[in-house]
């Protein structure tokens, strides 16, 4: 990948509402340049959506996320990816990882509600075939998120002029 | 009593600070948007904090050597050496200050006699003349301009040098202007000094944040090792400011003498802060400046955009290659306080005057881009506002 193309990948990361007339203006290039690089990168599926990062304990919605450890029998031809499609083509799966160590497939879950998440793992999840075993972790407060702390005000502590 | 009898007079003329007058304006204001910081906006990385704070914990509240931490001179060694390819030796050459302030001030405090002149680029930061004076210098400015994007040039060096030269202060990457001097400039500084007994106070305290090409070490051009007081610190390259801690390198004979005022004067460096500098260093150069280089390029980018914002909104503005202001041209017919006020007063943005730099400052503003994407749109837009109403 070019220099500029992590350039931009950095900076909408940080970002992604930077406009492409700001972004070629930190970078020096002209807008067409980095309009089709963005196309690009678009097209290459390198940037797949550019979603706001939300603190969604501040909104008043009835929610709860879990992570399940899944252990799985991997497939002779497919590995783990035939059985992993299995667990991700369900909507309420928002992530879904494969893991070194003590399990194999990482799964995270939103629901409406405790009740309804435990039935999707009992009904759902567990009964896949290749699934050995299941452990759901319920998330219970989220300090920092996609580097972002959640609790803290961004506050510029600096004095307003210095030399 | 009358306190003006009693005070020393070199130190009671000199002016106080242009900055401090717009300082106490400013703070009072509310919905001000900044361009007048001159530090990073990063916090220090949690990890050298982190380091002090165990420091801490094991019971290291102590003084240190005079010198600093060996450890710390031994890492800050190896880190000048890496970086500028200069070689120093921790034992006897590298003396931990309190930020590179202190440096500024012992260095001048053990060279000059009375009436010595220092020369000093203008416009530049301002502690060197007040420094010099404090010290019983005369401080002797040598032009710099926009024409030559504020490089100290050898014809102006060769214009102020008397017999009564006795240093001179080399700021760059410079502040308030952002200006850099590649080897080659350096070079034909080297070429006019070498005539000389001129010692030179390198400060190079904005080194890291050199955006075109790599920063060179003054001591590092043939023959000037010898004759330079190299000054560094943590505050910009690794968000450090508040931790005051700096470094001066140099021959032994020359910091051995630092450090008798340093001795004197100060005992030593904070100690704590020292175990978060040998954490900076150490981890910077384990993980090949990961950390510097993510801040550098946000500086470099929010860099091209104020002086590309600047531009467009009609004003005039030379391209800073290093540090992190930029140092626009104040519309004609307005002196830059005047300026500088009716930007804070009817836009609410502020900026440094020139003038505060130095006389050759006058008829320019220094801005931060220390400072949030938002707040350089936003700054930009209302002195093109501004701009457009004069």
């Amino acid at each position: 990948m070019q220099k500029m193309e992590m350039h931009i990948l950095e900076i909408l990361t940080d970002d992604a509402r930077t406009s492409v007339g700001q972004i070629a203006a930190m970078l020096g290039l002209s807008e067409d340049a980095v309009q089709a690089a963005i196309a690009g990168l678009e097209e290459q599926r390198i940037i797949l959506k550019y979603p706001a990062l939300i603190n969604w304990e501040k909104v008043d919605v009835e929610e709860v996320e879990a992570l399940i450890e899944v252990r799985v029998t991997p497939e002779r031809d497919h590995g783990f990816d035939a059985i992993a499609e299995q667990i991700y083509r369900f909507e309420e799966v928002r992530n879904v990882y494969l893991m070194s160590g003590g399990y194999d497939l990482l799964v995270m879950l939103k629901s409406s509600s405790l009740k309804k998440l435990a039935l999707f793992v009992a009904q759902k999840l567990s009964t896949i075939d290749g699934v050995l075993s299941t452990a759901t972790h319920f998330v219970l407060k989220r300090y920092k998120s996609e580097g972002v702390i959640l609790d803290e005000k961004t506050e510029d502590r600096r004095l307003k002029v210095s030399p | 009593m009358n306190y003006d009898q009693i005070l020393c007079r070199r130190v009671a003329e000199v002016p106080p600070s242009g900055i401090r007058k717009f300082f106490d304006v400013v703070s009072e204001m509310k919905g001000v948007v900044s361009l007048g910081v001159g530090e990073p906006d990063f916090n220090t990385p949690w990890g050298y904090s982190d380091a002090a704070i165990y420091s801490l914990r094991k019971g290291h509240t102590h003084y240190t050597s005079n010198w600093g931490l060996l450890e710390l001179r031994k890492a800050i060694a190896e880190y000048m050496e890496m970086r500028f390819q200069v070689e120093y030796d921790p034992k006897k050459q590298i003396l931990v200050t309190v930020g590179a302030s202190e440096g500024i001030d012992i260095a001048l405090r053990a060279l000059v006699e009375p009436g010595d002149e220092v020369l000093v680029p203008d416009p530049s930061y301002v502690s060197y003349a007040p420094g010099v004076t404090f010290a019983g210098g005369v401080c002797v400015p040598v032009r710099t301009d926009a024409e030559h994007a504020f490089k100290l040039t050898p014809e102006a060096l060769r214009e102020v040098i008397t017999p009564k030269t006795k240093a001179m202060i080399l700021p760059y990457p410079n502040n308030p202007t952002g200006a850099v001097m590649t080897r080659a400039d350096m070079e034909a500084i080297a070429a006019v000094l070498r005539e000389t007994n001129i010692i030179v106070i390198s400060d190079e305290i904005y080194a890291e944040l050199t955006y075109e090409g790599k920063h060179v070490c003054f001591a590092e051009i043939p023959g000037m090792w010898e004759r330079t007081i190299t000054l560094n610190g943590f505050s910009k390259a690794f968000a450090m400011t508040g931790w005051r801690l700096g470094y001066a390198c140099g021959p032994t004979e020359l910091i051995s003498v630092l450090c008798k005022i340093h001795q004197y004067a100060i005992m030593c460096a904070p100690t704590a802060g020292q175990f978060a500098a040998i954490e900076a260093l150490k981890s910077s150069m384990q993980s090949d400046f990961a950390e510097v280089r993510r801040m550098v390029d946000t500086y470099d980018r929010r860099r091209r955009l104020i002086v590309s914002g600047l531009r467009n909104a009609g004003v005039t503005c030379h391209e800073p290659k290093g540090a992190f202001y930029a140092f626009p041209a104040v519309p004609k017919g307005l002196t830059s306080q005047q300026f500088c006020e009716k930007l804070l007063w009817e836009k609410k943005v502020a900026a440094v005057p020139g003038d505060a730099f130095g006389e050759l400052g006058e008829g320019f503003f220094r801005c931060s881009y220390a400072a949030s994407n938002e707040n350089i749109l936003k700054a930009v837009e209302r002195i093109g506002e501004l701009v457009s109403e004069l």
